[in-house]
């Protein structure tokens, strides 16, 4: 294998054989990316009631901190290792790791959108008669949704580009092709499904990019 | 009606907003509270609708106690205008403006019918109807702000500095505005401000505050600067500075008003005739008052 493996990575995914069947770069993706919504999706859940109600309330506003930063620093792959040996190999372990991957975005996207709303304008809504339910889905989530959106984009990132960890206790999605590629030593497998997994990193942080535009609320600035 | 009986404001740890405060406001009634800050004056108006439960005593609306209201049907019920609007920056004027109704069951459509009306009442063009506070100047603000504090069509109009934020030739306009619209609404207003000449022009009687809600004194503004209790509301009315005392000069025939300064304040229309009070405040140019007038 004397050839540029990056040379080799694009004839391997160049080769129209790759884009078929149940192994196929297609069907991969289906698999990476649905194991990437139900991981940002089950932390939201969890996360984002959390964080509206830590920052509309301020209540374990240091709890919650304290929490998002431990679960920041845990190793992903530490963890995925760990829950394999608790739960077995298959999709329970890697889900669980991306779910707490993904919470201290989503808990930080929807505290600061809450915390973000002026308190004059809160103040101005609760004199009005809104009830507190209200001025939360009425006010303050209308005027953070950016940030909000700016959580799930952070925490679906980071899931997109960690769950090819997948792979490595038996699950599909594109990070098959990089550990059979290290198991195999065949590098322009590897490199061409770390490509796969970039390119879907950026195309879905572009996705959320101007999903975060688009839910700006109207009448003030972008920020 | 509105009622404040010995109510008292404190805050945990130890600041005390209110000590020992008692009023009595009568329906259609407007009522400027002034005081510096620290004064206590907003944390008073906003006991009426329960956006601050006072620590002891009463405050009631028809003589029953708020504190047996629900707090967010209390606050439909009331009008509140704030200081720099407080409107929603996400909604359009119209929205802003139907908030209340629309939270208190209005249909969506009779909800605008009538903002479009209120519009109309507070002198807003019917074309701003759909923009966002954001491309309004602060002016419109206000009025919209004005606009959606009777939307609901509540008795009590709660104002909070609304004027504050605002140049002073808007806020003259809009004070006129006020008077204008309060003559015919005929709301019970109580009105907070820092500024006395804000508060003798809007309010019916006021109530002038020293620090801690304590009254230094209350009365219509005749009163009050006809006699003012003490050195501390002569102050404050600037009684002592001589800047109330007007006089009159003869120039070309005419009798006009000269305030301390030596400048024109006004022209007087009649020989200064000692009409009752009230028919000095209708027509707004008594001698006592001219000093608030701009010249013209």
């Amino acid at each position: 294998m004397n050839e540029n493996p990056f040379t080799g990575a694009l004839a391997w995914l160049a080769d129209p054989m790759r884009w078929s069947g149940p192994a196929g770069i297609p069907a991969r993706t289906v698999e990476h990316l649905g194991y990437t919504a139900l991981g940002v999706l089950v932390a939201a859940l969890i996360a984002v009631p959390i964080g509206l109600y830590v920052g509309h309330t301020g209540r374990f506003k240091g709890l919650a901190v304290g929490a998002a930063g431990v679960a920041r620093a845990l190793p992903t792959l530490g963890l995925v290792t760990l829950f394999a040996l608790l739960v077995g190999i298959g999709l329970t372990a890697p889900l669980l790791s991306f779910v707490i991957l993904a919470i201290p975005s989503l808990l930080a996207g929807a505290y600061s959108a809450v915390e973000s709303a002026d308190p004059a304008t809160v103040d101005a809504a609760r004199a009005q008669g809104m009830t507190e339910m209200q001025i939360l889905t009425r006010v303050a989530i209308p005027l953070g949704m950016p940030l909000l959106v700016g959580g799930v984009r952070g925490a679906t990132v980071q899931v997109v580009a960690t769950a090819m960890l997948a792979a490595y206790v038996g699950a599909g999605g594109l990070g098959r092709y990089i550990f059979q590629g290290l198991g195999s030593q065949d590098y322009p497998e590897m490199i061409a499904g770390s490509l796969l997994v970039i390119a879907l990193a950026l195309v879905l942080d572009l996705a959320l990019l101007l999903l975060q535009r688009v839910t700006a609320p109207r009448g003030t600035a972008v920020p | 009606m509105i009622g404040f009986e010995n109510v008292r404001k404190e805050y945990p740890g130890g600041t005390l907003a209110v000590e020992d405060f008692t009023l009595e406001i009568a329906s259609h009634e407007a009522v400027a509270l002034v005081g510096t800050s620290g004064s206590g004056k907003t944390t008073l108006m906003r006991m009426i609708n329960r956006m601050v439960d006072p620590t002891s005593g009463r405050v009631t609306i028809d003589g029953e106690d708020v504190a047996g209201m629900n707090p967010v049907a209390l606050r439909r019920s009331i009008g509140y205008v704030m200081q720099a609007s407080g409107l929603l920056p996400h909604r359009t004027v119209l929205d802003n403006i139907t908030t209340v109704p629309v939270l208190r069951g209005t249909s969506k459509t009779a909800a605008r019918e009538r903002a479009r009306e209120l519009m109309h009442i507070v002198g807003l063009d019917p074309a701003l109807a759909t923009r966002y506070p954001a491309q309004l100047s602060g002016g419109q603000q206000q009025r919209v702000g004005v606009a959606r504090g009777l939307a609901a069509d509540p008795n009590i109009l709660l104002m909070d500095e609304p004027f504050g934020a605002v140049d002073p030739i808007v806020r003259d306009e809009l004070q006129g505005e006020l008077q204008r619209l309060q003559r015919e609404l005929r709301k019970t207003i109580v009105f907070v401000t820092h500024d006395i000449d804000e508060a003798f022009r809007i309010g019916d009687r006021v109530v002038i505050l020293r620090p801690g809600g304590r009254i230094a004194q209350v009365g219509t503004p005749q009163e009050i600067l006809a006699a003012p209790a003490d050195d501390f509301v002569a102050s404050f009315v600037g009684a002592d500075r001589g800047a109330r005392t007007l006089h009159i000069e003869r120039i070309e025939g005419r009798d006009v008003i000269v305030d301390a300064d030596g400048r024109a304040a006004g022209v007087l229309s009649a020989a200064p005739a000692r009409g009752g009070a009230d028919e000095d405040r209708a027509d707004g140019t008594s001698a006592s008052t001219a000093g608030q007038e701009p010249p013209r």
